[in-house]
């Protein structure tokens, strides 16, 4: 329950259309409870005045309160449904801008359906106890209070033996709807298991086919199946239980009043017009006594759902300014120093990087070589701080990166990462996404550099053509030189390429590696590859061993070394000559 | 691009709310259900007649009883009433309880039928089709027609039989206030057909923004990085803010039509109340009708709305049904099989020997990944097949269990065109053993077995024996009722490749098919995985994409492929000394393992 103070904030921010709900609430309930009112005094002037003209004025009336409290009721529902989904709107921003904030390990270590799942179900969960919630829980108690007041009036011990049931209502409503939510927690765990199944069954199909296992594996499935089915049933056997007792319930209040009442008005101590009322407002009290139980459970289920998110909201970013020392606008040369640099992303993960010493001067090229899951990307991705050094220093013009603020920091970067992940914009937006705008000649430059403009020529949209699905289909050489030239059109001082040439063909490649030099000029560049013809010109190579520098030096140098090097050096000769092979 | 979601996917648009055709078909399910049909329309026209009832015999008590001074007569009504309630409750049980099961036994039904269905599928439409996408149909696309079934078609007729009911009272009781009572329905009518337009519309577009709002999350969430590199955090805070607020605005709308129409059905209520004082109150000053008949009939408009007013939700229902089931018969419409032989050659027991003739094999039309491939294996024999990545290695163990079909020339069994077999029968006789080991929920003997009854738990620990698994197995807490986790997490690569060795052992096939992990493993694994192997490929016939070079020396014949040809073939010696393809390959993956060979 707890939990649910969180939303204290952006109630207050709205507490105006909070208290207009409210107030909306009260004056529709008003008008509502007067009904019957009017509805007695019709029928009691039906029986004893016989005056047409006065009934005809009580059903005006009836009409008349019926309106009244209709349209306040609109006016209720409107102004109350309108602040849940501004709150749940608030607060679902809100996590998106917290969201954006946490560091990569952060999304490495939860699955993004999780993610998914908060931002969705446990937010439209939270929404329920700000709308339906509040909403029901002020009109039940207005109206049960009016009502009980007015027919207490009336008649006070039909009141109390009338009243005597409908406690258990709420009660049963409570308990019912408690075992019920139980039960459906067990049905969406068996559903999980068979998502799961199914899942498994459709990721093994060479396996269950080739070992003849189609019959056993739909077997399984079935009896999955019908386990579900029975969890259902669990399920409904209470649940169709609901509406009976509840009915049941009311309906006996109900009877008391005809018994009791009756009674009372055969000794003329209760009008028929009262008798009317008193059901009246019995059928109106119904509905809020099953919804406070009801309620009672989506207050218990929302404040759940409010303590999942809070996990999320109270997740401080592991990368952050708060270190920053230098001003926003500091300049960045271009000159790296990697000092004893160790990373692993878990205490009890072993280490990736291991006493990394790496120095590059401004405007230098260097390259990183090794196999995979030998730290290559690890290495660079400790740059733009999308995670932090476990021990060591990572310095930029002799200012630690820390001390850096990130924007600075990332903006004097451009990265092309491994997966050269693109959104499903038009390829303009993809290419423009970290520039400023589209006018200083660099999206030209980018393009030309990055050799996609001639790819581009061919698509009937030219730059506005969409990637994915509704428009084009990029291949994987295309992504990366997209990529590519996105990075390049934030005319970085630092330029960091990620295996960014694995799906590009040699011819193209070389090309892209000559347009890199006149753009270069007083930039830094770090090439990761494991293709020799891609570091080959580098100033200095690195060739990473499992997470330590194993080798250093320029192309000749490390050739001469006769060591991983000159093996991988040897392994691509060998596998240029099979490809020409034809 | 991985976690792709690009805008909108073909599963969130909206079909028509009402297909007579795809109704027709979904009730094909409900036929072995007749029985529950019945039953429940017994039910409904009782418990519809039951609430009917109650305002009659309230009507009996005032007039006959509370108006003659009638203590006794009220007490026997009281009961009546009573008995009916009890009785209500009841009746409505079992109706509530019977109907549920009927639907959730038609889903059931349909459930395991798409889920044969697929399992029958043949791998070219896998290939084609996100896992996702089947996963669904089973699950949550046959959960939205649950409602259908069980509350939806159910209830309409107990709508129908309530509204019946209320109409014979109300005119048997006072055939011209029921009239002027009744008058109020056509506004009634004509407020529940414009909502329920406005709602539909609303409806849609809440769906629409919905999975914009979804789909921009899942990528930005999977590219949350590039976000980050880029510095772009407040412009796609923007970006999100504009897809949430218009999430926001059309749900705002959505509430407008909510916010209206109950009001507006409350109000004609009343009006029909007001209507029965006014009219029915000057019949009852005339003495026309009495004022039990004047309560019941205020009791009954109540009854009356509540039906018509839940049509609108039940046009929800329906439209969700629709569009989920629209989405199942296509799938089970597909017809992507390959076929079994009209008369299939028996093949009970096979000596192994394996030909490809002249064989061409594509994934796609025209795209020839296999050209004219003939070789020979010879029973008990085993050949390897090495190439680059991309040469088309895994096609040739693709096409021998027919996952696939070849376009042209045969591929023969002791002779046997293996178009001619049962694929049943073909693949009894052949084990595959895949690079990627997958492990399935279960425990580790499962895994082994597959769960198939006929291979006793002596077999299954004699093959972990051979393959040298069985003391890892002891040494685990449960032994071979260890439980494996999702994706076999608690193993290792090497522990897994022996796992699944073991299960390609213990069915004792007469051919192997070995796709040879890549992944490096520890040197004492590395060991037992070649012990394994040769143990596995012992009188047996095998065809090994090799990448060991332990597999390869011990090979009897070596096939070289390259670019979907063969292009050398023969023993290591010979292929090494011409010194032409098998050469540089050797060089280039296997030399390095000369030292690690047993």
């Amino acid at each position: 329950m707890k939990s649910l103070f969180t939303l204290k904030k952006y109630f207050y921010a709205r507490k105006n259309k909070l208290l207009a709900g409210v107030f909306f609430i009260l004056l529709s309930t008003v008008s509502q409870v007067m009904i019957p009112l009017f509805l007695k005094s019709g029928i009691d002037s039906i029986l004893n005045a016989h005056d047409y003209s006065r009934i005809a004025y009580y059903a005006g009336l009836i009409l008349a309160a019926s309106a009244f409290s209709g349209v306040f009721r609109f006016f209720t529902r409107f102004t109350i449904g309108r602040l849940s989904r501004e709150i749940e709107t608030d607060l679902r921003l809100d996590l998106w801008k917290h969201l954006q904030t946490l560091p990569l390990s952060y999304f490495k270590e939860t699955p993004t359906g999780d993610l998914m799942a908060h931002a969705t179900n446990d937010i439209s969960a939270v929404r329920m106890f700000i709308g339906p919630a509040i909403l029901h829980s002020v009109d039940t108690a207005l109206k049960t209070s009016f009502i009980i007041v007015i027919i207490a009036s009336l008649n006070f011990e039909l009141t109390i033996y009338s009243l005597l049931p409908l406690p258990f209502l709420s009660f049963f409503v409570y308990k019912l709807s408690g075992i019920i939510h139980h039960k459906f927690a067990a049905i969406q765990s068996k559903f999980s298991d068979l998502t799961a199944k199914a899942q498994e069954s459709f990721s093994g199909i060479r396996i269950i086919k080739s070992y003849v296992r189609t019959e056993n594996e739909i077997s399984e499935f079935n009896k999955l199946s019908s386990e579900y089915l029975d969890k259902n049933m669990e399920k409904i056997k209470v649940q169709a239980w609901f509406m009976p007792v509840l009915l049941f319930i009311a309906g006996t209040s109900g009877i008391i009043v005809i018994w009791a009442g009756g009674n009372m008005a055969i000794n003329n101590s209760l009008t028929l017009g009262e008798l009317s009322a008193f059901i009246s407002y019995l059928v109106m009290l119904i509905w809020p006594m099953i919804t406070f139980g009801w309620v009672l459970n989506i207050i218990q289920q929302s404040a759940a759902s409010m303590k999942r998110l809070n996990i999320i909201f109270n997740r401080a970013p592991d990368v952050s300014d708060t270190e920053a020392e230098t001003a926003s606008q500091f300049l960045v040369k271009g000159e790296i120093e990697f000092k004893n640099v160790s990373l692993r992303y878990h205490s009890n993960l072993p280490f990736i990087l291991k006493n990394i010493n790496i120095k590059i001067p401004a405007g230098s090229t260097v390259a990183i070589i090794g196999r995979t899951g030998s730290g290559k990307s690890s290495l660079v991705n400790l740059l733009p701080r999308l995670y932090d050094v476990t021990s060591g220093k990572i310095f930029i013009d002799g200012t630690e990166i820390k001390k850096i603020p990130l924007k600075v920091l990332r903006k004097s970067m451009g990265v092309v990462p491994q997966d050269a992940f693109l959104f499903s914009d038009s390829i303009e937006e993809n290419i423009l996404y970290g520039a400023e705008a589209r006018n200083n000649g660099l999206f030209e430059a980018a393009v030309r550099i990055s050799r996609i403009d001639k790819d581009v020529r061919a698509f009937a949209d030219g730059y506005k053509s969409v990637i994915g699905e509704k428009g084009v289909t990029l291949s994987g050489g295309q992504k990366q030189r997209v990529a590519l030239a996105r990075a390049l059109a934030v005319n970085p001082k630092i330029l960091i390429l990620d295996d960014s040439f694995s799906a590009i063909d040699a011819g193209t490649e070389e090309e892209i590696l000559n347009n890199l030099k006149e753009f270069k000029k007083d930039k830094t560049l770090i090439i990761i590859s494991h293709r020799i013809s891609t570091v080959k010109n580098a100033d200095k190579i690195y060739a990473l061993d499992r997470g330590s520098i194993a080798e250093e030096g320029n192309h000749s140098q490390l050739l001469k070394l006769n060591g991983l090097y000159a093996d991988l050096y040897r392994k691509q000769l060998l596998e240029k000559e099979l490809d020409e092979l034809g | 691009m991985r976690n792709r979601g690009f805008g909108i996917s073909s599963d969130e648009i909206l079909g028509k709310a009402y297909d007579s055709k795809l109704m027709k078909r979904l009730l094909q399910y409900v036929k072995p259900y007749a029985k529950y049909v019945a039953f429940a329309i017994l039910l409904n026209v009782v418990v519809a007649g039951l609430g009917p009832l109650r305002p009659y015999l309230m009507k009996i008590a005032i007039d006959e009883h509370i108006a003659k001074h009638d203590y006794n007569g009220l007490l026997n009504i009281v009961l009546i009433l009573f008995a009916v309630l009890i009785f209500q409750a009841v009746v409505r049980y079992f109706l509530t309880y019977f109907t549920q099961l009927m639907g959730q036994k038609i889903i059931y039904d349909l459930r395991i039928k798409i889920f044969a269905h697929i399992q029958n599928l043949s791998l070219k439409f896998f290939d084609k089709t996100p896992i996702g996408r089947l996963v669904t149909r089973v699950t949550n696309d046959v959960e939205s027609l649950n409602q259908l079934f069980s509350s939806g078609i159910i209830t309409i007729f107990s709508d129908v039989f309530i509204i019946i009911w209320i109409f014979i009272f109300m005119f048997s009781m006072a055939w011209e206030l029921a009239l002027v009572t009744l008058s109020v329905i056509p506004f009634l009518f004509y407020a529940t057909f414009l909502f329920r337009k406005k709602v539909r519309n609303a409806y849609r577009s809440v769906r629409f923004h919905l999975a914009r709002l979804n789909s921009y999350m899942q990528e930005h969430i999977s590219g949350i990085y590039i976000v980050q590199l880029f510095t772009k955090e407040k412009a796609e805070e923007k970006k999100f803010k504009a897809i949430n607020d218009d999430y926001k605005d059309v749900n705002i709308k959505s509430i407008f039509y909510y916010a209206m129409f109950f009001p507006v059905v409350e109000f004609l209520s009343s009006t029909a109340v007001a209507l029965i004082i006014w009219y029915g109150g000057g019949e009852a000053v005339q003495g026309a009708i009495t004022i039990g008949v004047l309560l019941a009939f205020i009791q009954y408009t109540e009854m009356f709305f509540r039906p018509i007013r839940d049509l609108s939700e039940k046009y929800n229902i329906l439209q969700t049904a629709m569009a989920s089931s629209e989405r199942i018969f296509k799938l089970l419409d597909t017809k992507e099989i390959i076929p079994d032989p009209e008369n299939p050659k028996k093949f009970d027991k096979v000596a192994g020997e394996i030909i490809f003739k002249n064989v061409w094999f594509s994934y796609t039309e025209k795209d020839y990944v296999l050209r004219d491939i003939s070789f020979k294996i010879e029973s008990g024999k085993t050949a390897a097949i090495v190439g680059a990545t991309g040469a088309g290695k895994t096609s040739v163990i693709n096409i021998l269990n027919r996952f696939y079909e070849i376009e042209k020339g045969t591929v023969l069994l002791d002779g046997v065109d293996i178009r001619k077999i049962k694929k049943e029968e073909l693949r009894k006789h052949i084990s595959l053993v895949l690079q990627d080991v997958l492990l399935f929920a279960g425990t580790i003997k499962s895994n082994i077995s597959l769960n198939n009854p006929a291979i006793g738990d002596d077999e299954i620990v004699e093959a972990a024996k051979i393959v040298g698994i069985h003391d890892f197995i002891l040494s685990l807490p449960n032994g071979y009722d260890e439980e494996v986790k999702e994706k076999g997490a608690t193993l290792s690569g090497g522990q897994k490749q022996l796992i699944s060795f073991a299960r390609a052992l213990v069915y004792n096939p007469q051919i192997l098919i070995l796709d040879e992990a890549t992944s490096s493993v520890d040197t004492e694994t590395e060991m037992l995985i070649q012990k394994a192997t040769r143990n596995l490929l012992k009188n047996r016939t095998a065809i090994v994409i090799a990448h060991r070079l332990s597999t390869i020396k011990n090979a009897d014949k070596i096939i070289v492929i390259h670019r979907g040809e063969i292009r050398e073939s023969g023993s290591h010696r010979e292929l090494l000394a011409k010194k032409d393809i098998y050469f540089k390959l050797y060089q280039l993956q296997y030399k390095e393992q000369e030292n690690f060979i047993l």
